[in-house]
């Protein structure tokens, strides 16, 4: 192909949406793929990033020490090892039947969670020493003084980096096709071949996720500024 | 039922033990360090020209003029709100068509990983920027000098030092994203070790090749930002 | 000595290199108000720290009524959590910088040693909270978060909040040391109150003036020693010691009256 017919191909290339549209139904089920993916590991990567956080603040230091090491660990080696590890790795180590959603949902769950247990370490560090010994002082251990006292207050002061992160999260989870599990990315390369429009369809699909995540960014930043303009009303 | 259950999970612990097997890595390692070449070599281009555009559209979207502003803000919100790999998918199987330009693997991966380095430094600078107390604005002005003059002289170099942090986070965020160039077979670490895996049956070991590979080149960085950290805080203070 | 609340028994303290308290002897004794004074790094908030169990002694054995806290084990003392989260429950403390709890109301700050603690039933703490609160004149801002309170309001809040656990003696941290002067005054009243009520206190404090008042015994530390004690009046009109003399005349804004 010449360079002059090059050019004209491109003045000439005609947009086509319908082939797209005609199959929306299979974006959207990917879209809501995506969604299961994202929130099955938020509703595991969460908690498991608190315990992570709390055995690192632990005083005692196998705890700590091995804390520490699966947070770096999972924060430093980059998401798509980890998932084919998980995928292609870990059936052969236990013996289970490994789906394409188990080590979605599980690679997830704790990278997340690794970066979670960091932002919950730094709320829970920045609250002022004071608040310890106000809680001490009336008689509560370690526990009470964590559960009523310090997270309540760590917990509000850690929702923005919370949010950003659950985005990062959505964003993440685009892997998930390269182990064949059906999200958003993986319906778009599947309709791109069947449909031969790669242009279209990866075009549609960069603005749904865009919408989505331009969406979530800015409801979290609402709630940022809310929570900003109330004032994390610290005592002093 | 319930002991039907428990009995094929104590098979299962039968069956766990996994020979560890290295050795295969150990005589592939000349073909993962072509790999890790291919990685080291994308991150450089990538992370040079994503900090550095980030520069430009940070400083952009600090701009008075709102035709400069504009754009500036639209580029950093369209990069950061779609997924780096759905950038590079775009710019390997869309752009081409869209363009008539020629995209390799490489390029595609760069444009991908570039440009959205671009969008999430470019933020970085201007949170940098914004930090600087209205003084130090003040006082370039008050000292005779241009908008670009007190940018370039007064605030920029205290910025830069208070985003450094910020930014060595970023560079590690780049190091792990290179593996998502396998996508679009580019040839680095991750797409290396698959070739290994497939080839040797030996998917266990090199994949834990390769995490701990990312992690022992990763992890002295992550360990250099909590010094820097450190350190910034304290002269801050 | 069945009045005996506190006593302290070669008590020592380090922390690192540093030692803080060098072998102190001390009884309080029940509805006793002691004021302890001392230049700062004499010692005195670690010592008042020590009561409570806030800092663990380096040394030396600490006695509520008698018993002694802390199990011995081949000459080392090893405390239980539970048991000093017990023995913090019938010790009051009040800070210097008040630390209530800015996410809960002013009744919940002080209901909520009764409830996590003490297991109090909800109206029962309810109710206690709101007599302390009307002890400490503040039963009108029960629903308001600390944050609205001016400074002089929070720590009579967080009086009330150490009143609410029914503590056998109060220890006070350099309470007013963080007050605007003119709030000063509203908290030394509340605590003027509570030593006319009989309540057993241990006060850290540069308010000369309160001591002279109110302090049925002053002791003045020094490096780390009880160095003099005695009844305010000779105390702090006839010191015996250079430390102390000079340490009066660095407070030559306060007149002692004649």
């Amino acid at each position: 192909m010449s360079a002059c017919e090059q050019h004209r191909n491109i003045d000439m290339y005609e947009w086509d949406f319908i082939a797209v549209f005609s199959d929306i139904d299979l974006l959207a089920l990917g879209l809501l793929n995506t969604l299961k993916v994202t929130s099955l590991a938020l509703l595991f990567g969460i908690p498991l990033g608190l315990m992570l956080a709390v055995s690192r603040l632990s005083r005692f230091k196998p705890l700590s020490f091995s804390a520490s090491f699966i947070i770096e660990f999972f924060r430093t080696t980059p998401p798509l090892v980890q998932l084919f590890w998980f995928f292609f790795a870990l059936p052969i180590l236990i013996d289970i039947r490994m789906t394409p959603l188990i080590a979605s949902v599980l690679t997830f769950s704790i990278q997340s969670s690794a970066f979670f247990a960091e932002i919950f370490r730094g709320g829970i560090q920045s609250i002022d020493k004071g608040q310890w010994e106000g809680a001490k002082a009336i008689g509560m251990n370690y526990w009470q003084s964590m559960r009523r006292i310090i997270l309540p207050q760590a917990v509000k002061r850690m929702i923005p980096a919370f949010m950003e992160r659950s985005i990062e999260l959505l964003k993440t989870t685009t892997l998930v096709s390269t182990v064949a599990y059906t999200d958003l990315m993986y319906q778009a390369n599947d309709l791109a071949q069947k449909t031969f429009r790669p242009l279209e369809v990866y075009t549609v699909v960069a603005v749904m996720y865009f919408i989505l995540i331009f969406v979530f960014s800015q409801v979290s930043l609402l709630i940022e500024h809310r929570l900003a303009r109330s004032g994390e009303s610290t005592v002093r | 039922m319930n002991t039907d259950w428990l009995a094929a999970a104590k098979a299962r612990c039968a069956s766990m033990q996994h020979n560890w097997d290295f050795a295969t890595i150990i005589q592939n390692w000349p073909v993962l360090m072509v790999g890790l070449k291919g990685t080291v070599w994308i991150f450089l281009v990538t992370v040079v020209i994503g900090l550095s555009t980030g520069l430009i559209v940070g400083i952009c979207r600090y701009a008075k003029n709102r035709w400069i502003r504009w754009p500036a803000t639209a580029l950093v919100e369209i990069f950061r709100n779609t997924p780096v790999l759905v950038q590079i998918i775009w710019f390997y199987y869309a752009f081409p068509i869209l363009t008539g330009i020629d995209v390799n693997p490489f390029l595609a991966a760069v444009l991908g990983i570039s440009l959205n380095t671009m969008a999430f430094s470019a933020e970085i600078y201007r949170a940098g920027i914004q930090s600087i107390e209205p003084g130090q604005w003040e006082a370039g002005k008050a000292i005779g000098m241009t908008y670009s003059q007190t940018m370039r002289r007064i605030i920029l170099p205290v910025a830069l030092r208070r985003i450094l942090p910020a930014l060595t986070n970023r560079g590690i965020e780049v190091f792990k994203m290179s593996t998502l160039a396998s996508v679009v077979a580019y040839v680095e670490t991750l797409s290396k070790a698959k070739l290994i895996a497939d080839l040797n049956y030996n998917p266990i070991e090199a994949y834990t090749a390769v995490a701990i590979l990312f992690f022992v080149v990763l992890y002295p960085i992550v360990q250099l930002t909590y010094v820097l950290e450190r350190t910034l805080r304290k002269s801050d203070a | 000595m069945p009045n005996e609340t506190v006593k302290l028994a070669q008590v020592y303290k380090s922390f690192g290199e540093l030692e803080v308290l060098k072998g102190i002897d001390l009884t309080v004794n029940s509805g006793e108000t002691v004021v302890m004074l001392g230049s700062s790094g004499s010692g005195k908030s670690t010592l008042l720290r020590c009561i409570n169990f806030m800092e663990t002694p380096t040394a030396g054995h600490i006695y509520l009524h008698g018993d002694r806290v802390g199990a011995e084990k081949s000459g080392k003392i090893y405390y239980r959590e539970s048991e000093l989260c017990k023995l913090r429950s019938k010790i009051g403390m009040v800070f210097q910088h008040f630390n209530l709890f800015p996410h809960m109301t002013v009744l919940q700050n002080v209901m909520e040693g009764q409830i996590t603690v003490l297991k109090r039933g909800k109206s029962e703490s309810i109710q206690k909270a709101q007599a302390q609160l009307e002890r400490v004149g503040l039963l009108d801002k029960a629903d308001e978060y600390p944050s609205r309170l001016s400074g002089g309001q929070k720590q009579r809040v967080a009086i009330a909040r150490a009143l609410a656990m029914d503590p056998e003696v109060m220890l006070f941290d350099e309470v007013t040391s963080a007050l605007d002067p003119e709030l000063v005054g509203e908290v030394l009243k509340t605590m003027r109150q509570l030593a006319e009520d009989g309540m057993t206190m241990v006060i850290v404090t540069h308010e000369l003036g309160f001591a002279y008042h109110v302090a049925n015994r002053v002791l003045f530390l020094d490096d780390g020693v009880i160095l003099e004690q005695g009844v305010p009046h000779d105390i702090l009109k006839h010191p015996k010691t250079q430390r102390m003399r000079e340490f009066l005349e660095g407070h030559s804004l306060f007149k002692l009256p004649e």
